[in-house]
Formats: C-alpha cells, sequence, structure tokens
C-alpha cells in the first residue's frame, strides 16, 4: 500500500520544525510514526508534509531531575522499558512501555507520538494521567489532568510540540490491562499510582470519552489501599465503550478487574 | 525524488525514491532483494522484519528517506559465504516452517529475541516476544522449537 504523495522533512531543532509546520497546507508532525504511517497508507490521512521530530535533541533522552523523571517525547518504548533510570524510580511505566504492542513496534513507536495520538486504546494516556505527569511542550507546561480531552483529542494547539514529559515518582505504581487477543490493544487498562494518602487511577480502552480517572476508586484506595477496598465498586457503564470486544456493562466490571490487579501488583505491569 | 543511501547487508545502496517510499519497498523494489515479504501491510505480522541498526523493525511501516545513512540487516545477509546462520540452520532442522511465507520476519524477529535475552530464552518467553509476527499456517510448535535450539547454541557458544 502506498500513500499520498507528501514531502518530507528532518529539522534538527524546534524552531525549525515550526517555521517548516508554517510552510506547508497540511502538514502534520511525525515521531515513531506507527499509528500515522499505517493511517497513511490506509489514505485516511493525507498531510502533504511530514516533519519528523525525532532529530531535535530537545526531544531525546531520560533523565532523573530531583523528584521527577524526565522522558523526551521521541523516546521509544523499548528505550523506556529498559532504562534503568525508569525501572529504578517507576518500575510500573517501564513495565508498561515493554508491554506496548510487539517488540518491532516497541523498538520504533515513541512516548511523544502516543500521547499527542491519544488513542482511547493506547496503554500510555492511563500512566501519563494516573502519575499526574506534566507534559512539556514547545510553549508551556500542561499538567496531565489539563491535558486529555476526550477520543484523539488533547489540549495541544496547532503547530505545539510535546518536547518532553515530566513525571513525579510515586511511592508505589502498578498497571494491569486484559488485551484484545486480535488487536493486542487493551479492552481495559488500569494504571494505580500512590503517592502517600493520594491514589490516583488512570483508566484507558474502556471510557467512550478516552483515557479517565476513576474518582470514586480512588477515593476508596486512598482510604484504604487494598484490593478489597475496591468491592461492589462499578463505574458507570452507561459511560464504557461498547464494541465487539464487549458491552458497557463488560468493560465497567473489566475495569473494576484490571484496577484490583494493578492495586494487587504494585510495581509490575500484568498483562493479560 | 529524493537520494537515499542505506548499508544493505554490508553493501552501502544509494537509490532516487518518491519521499513516500517505505523500507520495504526500498529494499525490494530498489535494491532488489525480495527476502523481505511484504505481509498485512498493516504493521501487525512481522514479515517484512529487518534489523535497522540492530534492532528487528517493521519495515512496512518506516519511511525510507527518515532511514538515511542507517544500517539494515535482511534475511539475505544472515547467512555467511554460503553457510547458513545458527538460526537459519535450526529453523531447517527443526523444519520451522511450513508455506515459508512468514520465515524471514521469523528469523530476523528470532535473531533480534536472541541478541537481547542473549539466549536466556524459554518457550513462555519465545511466544510473548513472537507476539509481533503472525504465522498463517500456524505452524509455531516447530519455530518455537527452533528458536529454543537457536538459542542453546547462541548459549553454547557464548560461554
Amino acid at each position: 500500500m502506498y500513500t499520498y504523495e507528501f514531502s518530507y522533512h528532518k529539522p534538527k531543532s524546534v524552531e525549525e520544525a515550526l517555521t517548516l509546520f508554517g510552510e506547508f497546507d497540511a502538514p502534520s508532525f511525525l515521531s515513531g510514526g506507527h499509528t500515522l504511517i499505517p493511517t497513511m497508507k490506509n489514505r485516511l490521512a493525507m498531510p502533504d508534509a511530514l516533519i519528523d521530530l525525532r532529530s531535535i535533541p530537545d526531544l531525546q533522552g531520560i533523565r532523573r531531575n530531583g523528584d521527577r523523571i524526565e522522558i523526551g517525547a521521541a523516546t521509544t518504548h523499548y528505550e523506556t522499558s529498559t532504562s534503568d533510570i525508569v525501572r529504578e524510580a517507576i518500575p510500573a511505566l517501564a513495565a508498561l512501555a515493554g508491554s506496548i504492542a510487539d517488540p518491532q513496534v516497541r523498538h520504533v513507536g515513541t512516548m511523544g507520538g502516543s500521547v499527542a495520538n491519544n488513542d482511547p486504546s493506547a496503554d500510555y494516556p492511563s500512566a501519563v494521567l494516573s502519575l499526574g505527569a506534566d507534559v512539556v511542550t514547545n510553549q508551556r507546561v500542561i499538567p496531565a489532568d489539563e491535558y486529555f480531552d476526550g477520543l484523539f483529542t488533547t489540549a495541544l494547539e496547532e503547530g505545539e510540540i510535546i518536547q518532553h514529559f515530566s513525571f513525579p515518582i510515586p511511592e508505589s505504581a502498578g498497571y494491569a490491562k486484559l488485551c484484545s487477543q486480535a488487536s493486542r490493544y487493551p479492552v481495559a487498562g488500569s494504571f494505580v499510582s500512590k503517592f502517600g494518602d493520594t491514589v490516583r487511577v488512570g483508566v484507558t480502552g474502556a471510557g467512550s470519552d478516552g483515557v479517565f480517572r476513576w474518582t470514586e476508586a480512588e477515593e476508596a484506595l486512598s482510604a484504604d489501599f487494598s484490593a478489597g477496598a475496591l468491592a461492589g465498586l462499578l463505574p458507570d457503564a452507561e459511560e464504557m465503550i461498547t464494541d465487539l470486544n464487549g458491552s458497557g456493562e463488560y468493560r465497567a466490571n473489566l475495569v473494576a478487574v484490571v484496577t484490583r490487579t494493578a492495586v494487587e501488583h504494585q510495581g509490575t505491569a500484568n498483562v493479560r | 525524488m529524493t537520494e537515499v543511501t542505506i548499508t544493505v547487508n554490508g553493501d552501502a545502496q544509494t537509490h532516487d525514491v518518491e519521499d513516500r517510499t517505505l523500507l520495504v519497498h526500498f529494499l525490494r523494489d530498489h535494491v532488489g532483494l525480495t527476502g523481505t515479504h511484504v505481509g498485512c501491510d498493516t504493521t501487525q505480522c512481522g514479515a517484512c522484519t529487518v534489523h535497522l541498526d540492530g534492532k528487528a523493525v517493521k519495515s512496512c511501516t518506516i519511511l525510507a528517506v527518515a532511514v538515511d545513512g542507517a544500517e539494515v540487516r535482511t534475511i539475505e545477509g544472515m547467512a555467511e559465504q554460503g553457510v547458513l546462520s545458527a538460526i537459519q540452520q535450526a529453523f531447517k532442522d527443526h523444519h520451522g516452517l511450513q508455506c515459508g511465507f512468514c520465515t524471514p520476519g521469523m528469523v530476523m524477529a528470532g535473531a533480534d529475541m536472541i541478541r537481547r535475552y542473549d539466549g536466556q530464552l524459554d518457550e513462555h518467553t519465545i511466544r510473548e516476544e513472537l507476539d509481533g509476527n503472525i504465522c498463517r499456517c500456524t505452524g509455531y510448535t516447530n519455530i518455537v522449537k527452533a528458536l529454543l535450539s537457536a538459542a542453546e547454541s547462541h548459549r553454547a557458544t557464548a560461554s
């Protein structure tokens, strides 16, 4: 399959990328391209220019910065999953990265690309939201709670570029998901982060409005951090996705299951 | 058209290609190496797996222009001087193929996982790591046997 024609550009700085972005009618930024290129091959997208952000130094690297870790937007899932810094500080985040798609995809796909795309079934948004990361762009710092804005929609403005993510380091965190047997995308995934008495739960794959915080579970877990504290709690089935993977009721129950699993398996990713 | 140079199996290959040319088409149509297959074309089946700067990737989802200057290894670069690599020999010995269409991708993905795990692979890990490669004949049993054998050879050689 061939995409429509476009021109390819590989800027070396954010400034150069923005200049290029202004020169075309329908440009698109490119990172790992493992969503964008298949979409273009299916001719569901037809940018006239691709501006590849992966050679820009500001978007690269994994750093410990005081009590936070910073991950460049162009960091591949493989780099995140094998980083000693990430494994030591937030092992569940490294494990989540190592559970995305398959080894070949993890060698190329990037955190920035995934979070900019905000696929309702992507893994990373649950971690970014649960951990309360900051999304640092060329223009501003966007707290995770203000970043995600529905299916494939974010607070990013036209021409705004994610440079890196700044994650606070939790006391503990865990991720659990049930994958579609065909696509391997999560049918429901839950990332549970514990910061002292505060617990945050980010759920992906299930919400009809994309990734969401399950606040009732957060309150219950903040009072008693145990799987038992979630007994009887379910998110509203009306707000869950209904598709060939399952009904809203099924997904609501599954969200409860994977959230309990994430509480019970802190420090890892439990993938089924 | 853009001039792109990619070192393929040790040979620098320079070709003028459209910016939309995928790495798999650069290899098959411009370099003439057709061992790298296009199976699903949707980044799922892994038949197009090659090594890009030493890591397994799906060449149907990478633009050739984006990897200008890179080194690529394909299935044609696995045998040396007419002698099959250990992993290819293992696929032969264990009959790790039926129709053979997925085999180039299986071999390249397998070589990559053996490298990453330094041969420390068990059946469960191999099956998990083969997530990105589909055999439509469903001949996984012998593929896994071949990879277990190749991993064992790797450990024996390394020690």
